[in-house]
């Protein structure tokens, strides 16, 4: 009965007093545009590198280009994320004050690397009569590759994009070193007024958890739906 | 051997006959294991050859090198008296007027058949989208398919496939078509279709190239057959003579095995 009484009060110091619901809300809101700009960007970004170390290895061409892909992907895959959004923070752009902007930015620059892998194994996996095709029917190498290839390697990887997705959702909660107020940051900041870390903190990992089995069941579907199509 | 592989480099080509032709085409994907060694073969405009030989006797190879798809390590190929194995040629242009048909089809998978038709002449703006869609509802019409425009490839038996996949080769309007095994992964049932359209298109006096493991098509198709073995065309002739009459012992042995 007193834990029960705990948790009355506990919700109503944390969500209802102050309206800090709203703040919340736009925690997680804050979290959920970060995750999403972050995986369109990483998408591109990787698409962009997995084309360009393909055809290098095709043709041998693009070699500058396919020397500075090396040079990010190491350079991404080899520091800490939250290094990277200090620098991204406080050096690069400090100038500034869209930090919702930044955090996109610097979680897709990282994420870019690691799509990039999932792409090149997609394109890997695309049979190379495709392009054989393509290329015997007078199309270019870039047609071929963006109008034949691509689309059957992002088909590919669709399911491996959704997992990208899940992890983003849980790494972007770090983004509240920079002040940011997503979910995480918002529970800090109530925690300093309430002086009750229990709460808040069970509260939105289960908030957390709750989103990525939701998108964990429609990652499994779309795996299961690809799968048949194609068969 | 190796002697076969020196290119007579300042042999003129008569382009108004030949189409395609090879001098000292060589192509090695391993050092020191050629696949073609020296290969000299002129096909004229209308003419339907067909290779034939043992396996990895590099026949696929010789038409794959034809337009470019494998690049030879030596020798020289022209097309319409052009040399297409120069630097600087613009490969694409060549090879949308060679059409080329393949052993397992790839059509685009995630285009239906009126799109795997009219992508490539309508992205390389030789024909209208209104013109390329009425000339693949001709040709598909004319092969029996017009009702599987709106098919995606996933809902076709192999036959329909590749015959789809010479009906978008023949949508380019090419000089020439190359056959590399056009039958060899269709069910026994579904290769008479194929052929039979094959014929139809030699009888309207395409230029054709065809590597096939089928002799009676060879026979009653081909105004020329090529046998290569090792890299090397051993024999070749008409095949009233090649069939009846084979001169070298390699021959005479394949031809035992195969007829």
């Amino acid at each position: 009965m007193a834990f029960w009484n705990y948790l009355c009060k506990a919700f109503e110091k944390t969500f209802i007093r102050e309206d800090r619901y709203l703040d919340f809300l736009t925690g997680l809101g804050n979290t959920l545009i970060i995750t999403l700009g972050a995986t369109i960007l990483g998408v591109l970004i990787g698409a962009l590198i997995a084309v360009i170390k393909t055809i290098h290895k095709q043709s041998g061409k693009l070699k500058v280009l396919n020397w500075i892909c090396e040079l990010y992907t190491t350079i991404i895959r080899g520091t800490p994320v939250v290094v990277q959004l200090l620098i991204m923070y406080f050096i690069v752009f400090a100038s500034s004050t869209n930090s919702v902007m930044v955090g996109i930015l610097a979680f897709g620059i990282n994420s870019g690397a690691y799509v990039a892998e999932l792409m090149r194994a997609g394109i890997n996996a695309v049979d190379i009569g495709q392009t054989e095709a393509g290329r015997s029917l007078g199309l270019s190498r870039g047609v071929t590759m963006r109008s034949i290839v691509l689309p059957q390697a992002i088909k590919n990887v669709l399911p491996a994009i959704g997992n990208e997705f899940i992890s983003l959702l849980k790494e972007t909660s770090v983004i509240g070193f920079l002040g940011v107020m997503d979910m995480t940051r918002v529970a800090q900041r109530v925690i300093s007024r309430t002086a009750d870390p229990y709460f808040p903190y069970i509260a939105i990992a289960l908030v957390y958890l709750g989103m990525v089995c939701i998108l964990n069941y429609f990652v499994k579907k779309l795996e299961k739906r690809l799968a048949k199509s194609d068969r | 051997m190796i002697d076969n592989a020196v290119t007579q480099t300042n042999e003129t080509v008569n382009a108004g006959d030949i189409i395609v032709s090879t001098r000292g085409l060589c192509k090695s994907f391993v050092k020191d294991k050629p696949v073609l060694q020296g290969i000299d073969c002129d096909i004229r405009r209308g003419e339907q050859v067909v290779v034939i030989g043992p396996s990895g006797g590099g026949k696929s190879t010789f038409l794959r090198c034809l337009n470019m798809l494998e690049t030879p390590s030596a020798g020289q190929i022209f097309f319409n008296g052009e040399e297409i194995t120069a630097k600087g040629v613009n490969l694409d242009q060549v090879r949308a007027r060679m059409g080329m048909v393949f052993q397992h089809f790839n059509l685009f998978p995630h285009f239906t058949v009126l799109k795997n038709i009219t992508f490539a002449p309508v992205q390389l703006k030789l024909q209208t989208p209104e013109e390329a869609e009425k000339k693949a509802m001709d040709l598909l019409r004319r092969v029996g398919l017009e009702e599987k425009a709106n098919a995606y490839p996933s809902q076709l038996s192999g036959g329909q496939k590749q015959r789809i996949a010479i009906v978008r080769a023949l949508a380019m309007d090419p000089e020439v078509m190359l056959f590399d095994e056009p039958t060899s992964a269709l069910d026994p049932e579904m290769v008479g279709e194929v052929l039979d359209l094959m014929k139809q298109l030699a009888e309207d006096g395409m230029t054709m190239v065809v590597v096939t493991h089928e002799m009676g098509f060879a026979r009653e198709v081909a105004d020329r057959i090529l046998f290569i073995d090792q890299g090397i065309i051993l024999e070749e002739g008409a095949p009233e003579t090649f069939f009846g009459n084979p001169q070298m012992a390699r021959t005479q042995e394949f031809l035992s095995k195969v007829l």
